[in-house]
């Protein structure tokens, strides 16, 4: 009967519906975008490894002009070492520099990021050797000319010959390939995590880069709930160590990766709900727009409630009828919204700069919500047409 | 008809008073009637004089102001909404002057309505309604839609639809208002042939020769029955 009366209608039903379909489409599509934004900030975040802290320098001042973050040079290799002895509650610490080198292999040449490393950063960055072996104890204390290459600089210097033993130059030195990384693929963010040479922390500061200094300190923290703790040791041993007293300012930065990763995945999940609720709004418009119909509808058909009354409909009656016609219009333009807005964010997924994520969620509430607004604003509709007088009804022209 | 006569309709006292402005209006001002079940009574009067208002009151579309209304023995003069809807439902078949049947389903769905809201089944009711159609002789239009029929036919459907559920009393306001002389006998036949098998029916009406048909006549003015007669009497109505 429902149907009937809808198909009577078929482009007023059909408009009616759009506002449904719009609303739900709206809410998947813009829900399923927050949260590709957060799946990315936290996937970008937490590739870094759990529990780290990370020492860079601070920016300099000259004359009250402030550098880049990160433009000091009092960070030093021995404030890492001072780092791992002193504190507790460490697993790794991981000081690091890098720099970007042509890599020439025979008469081929590729351009890469060269990293120099102590051993721990293979296991702060959990990373795996295929060939080979990584960059070891030694190495760093000899400042040993030797290289571990990502996969690809290995296929883009050696093709398919294995690269362990040969010779590659960075930077016109010579230096011994000991191993081959596993790939770890993209990062989130976009960036080829396998084009990377990585070389003993010495090895770089002291022969390739001429540096002093390193450019920053990973620190993997052993429990969770001793982040702070360790944070604050580690401000107190390098202002000591740095000699800053009193209220002078720190020339480093320590970050709490875990505690930023909070604080954005809180921003990006705010951000979700901000887009959900402006999409959720154009849901309730589409809730108006039945209700306005039904109301129109309950007008037109006066005459026809006063025969159903007549011949012998109740309330109940009268008012299911309204209202399953209301659900129904709901429900069909939930299901549509839902096909709109998944489609709509695959193909921003696909074609747009951005990660999507649809997840079961939204789509639930949004369509429940249509339905619910189906059922809400066809209550008062109904309940009009229920509670006519047949008398009247019947008279009416 | 039966020798031990079956009292169907009793009203007693009945008033029905309009507020117009600050004034009332008694539409029924004071109605004492009985009707006996397989009775046919035509009402008759001038225009304004309550004829429709005591048909809806008789119908359990309207309740009296003042007064009792015994249908079937029980007093319905008082009843809720949803009581007189069940009532009309069970015990009432309506023709409507102006047919009011639904324009978007067909015939057959039209005869079959009551039935929907009495609860039957949709096989039953398919099977019943066919029926009914069949006795007003519609069976090949049961697929048709109302606005692809005639006046006449229309009015069959309806009468066909009025009597599906089987109800004790048939209501008519007018029925033949609409239509033309040869559609009139053909509608006044079918009542007839209802009242030859015994149902009870209540027909307004304007025509004295239609009147006639009726076994007996009654005659409103001003909200209160002032003539009472059997079959045969011409009522000068105006
Ligand atoms: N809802 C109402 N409000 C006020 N007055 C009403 C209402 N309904 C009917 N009346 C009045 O009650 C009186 C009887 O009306 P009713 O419709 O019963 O007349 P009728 O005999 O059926 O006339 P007709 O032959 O023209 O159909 C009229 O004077 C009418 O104005
Ligand atoms: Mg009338």
């Amino acid at each position: 009967m429902a149907f009937t009366a809808l198909l009577a209608n078929k482009m007023r039903s059909l408009l009616t519906m759009l506002g449904i379909i719009i609303g739900v489409g709206a809410v998947i599509a813009m829900v399923s975008v927050g949260m590709g934004v957060k799946s990315d900030v936290v996937n970008s975040i937490s590739s870094l490894g759990s529990n780290m802290l990370i020492v860079s320098p601070g920016s300099t001042n000259r004359g009250g002009v402030r550098g880049a973050a990160g433009s000091r040079t009092n960070l030093k290799y021995d404030d890492a070492k001072a780092i791992k002895e002193k504190i507790k509650n460490i697993d790794f610490v991981s000081p690091s520099v890098s720099r970007s080198y042509q890599i020439v292999y025979g008469n081929q040449n590729w351009n890469s990021s060269v990293m120099g490393v102590t051993p721990e950063y293979m296991s702060i960055r959990s990373l795996e050797v295929s060939t080979g072996s990584f960059v070891s104890e030694s190495d760093n204390n000899k400042r040993n000319r030797v290289a571990v290459i990502g996969s690809t600089v290995a296929t883009n210097l050696f093709g398919t010959a294995n690269p362990v033993g040969q010779n590659i130059r960075v930077n016109n030195q010579p230096f011994k390939v000991i191993g081959v990384l596993e790939s770890k693929g993209q990062s989130s963010m976009g960036q080829d995590q396998d084009d990377v040479v990585i070389v003993p922390l010495t090895t770089a500061m002291e022969r390739l880069m001429a540096m002093d200094y390193v450019s920053s300190v990973n620190i993997q923290v052993s429990d969770a709930n001793k982040m702070d703790q360790v944070q604050e040791d580690i401000e107190v041993l390098l202002r000591q160590r740095h000699k800053i007293i009193g209220g002078k300012e720190d020339d480093f930065n320590v970050r709490n990766m875990t505690s930023l990763m909070e604080t954005m995945s809180q921003t990006t999940t705010m951000l979700t709900i901000l887009l959900g609720s402006i999409a959720g709004i154009s849901l309730v418009v589409g809730g108006i727009g039945i209700m306005n119909i039904m109301m129109v509808s309950v007008t037109e058909r006066t005459r026809e409630i006063g025969i159903r009354k007549a011949l012998g409909a109740t309330f109940q009656n009268i008012m299911m009828q309204f209202l399953i016609e209301s659900v129904v219009i709901g429900v069909i333009g939930g299901i549509i919204g839902i096909g709109l807005g998944c489609g709509l964010s695959m193909l921003v997924g696909k074609f747009g700069n951005f990660t999507t994520v649809i997840t079961p969620l939204p789509v639930l509430v949004s369509f429940s919500f249509s339905v619910g607004i189906g059922l809400f604003f066809g209550i008062y509709p109904a309940r009009k047409a229920a509670k006519l007088d047949p008398i009247e009804a019947l008279r009416y022209e | 008809m039966s020798n031990i006569e079956k009292i169907t309709i009793s009203l007693r006292g009945i008033k029905k008073l309009y507020k117009v402005g600050n004034q009332e209006v008694a539409a029924l001002n004071g109605i004492d009637l009985d009707i006996k079940e397989g009775e046919f009574a035509a009402l008759m009067g001038p225009s304004g004089s309550g004829k429709s208002t005591l048909m809806n009151i008789l119908g359990c579309l309207d309740r009296p102001s003042v007064g009792s209304y015994k249908l079937d023995g029980q007093e319905v003069a008082h009843l809720s909404d949803d009581m007189l809807a069940r009532t009309r439902n069970q015990k009432i078949g309506f023709v409507f002057q102006n047919f009011n049947l639904l324009s978007r389903i067909s015939a057959l769905e039209n005869v079959a309505l009551p039935l929907v809201y009495a609860g039957v089944d949709s096989d039953e009711r398919e099977e019943r309604a066919m029926y009914f159609l069949e006795q007003v002789g519609l069976a090949d239009r049961a697929d048709h839609q109302p606005n692809e029929l005639s006046g006449g036919q229309r009015q069959r459907v309806a009468i066909a639809r009025a009597l599906v559920n089987d109800p004790q009393i048939i209501m008519a306001d007018e029925p033949t208002g609409n239509l033309d002389t040869k559609s009139t006998k053909e509608i006044m036949e079918i009542f007839q042939s209802m009242h030859e098998k015994g149902r009870t029916i209540i027909l307004v009406t304007h025509e004295p020769d239609i009147a006639v048909c009726a076994s007996r006549q009654l005659l409103v003015r001003d909200g209160v029955i002032t003539r009472d007669e059997g079959k045969g009497v011409v009522l000068d109505v105006v």
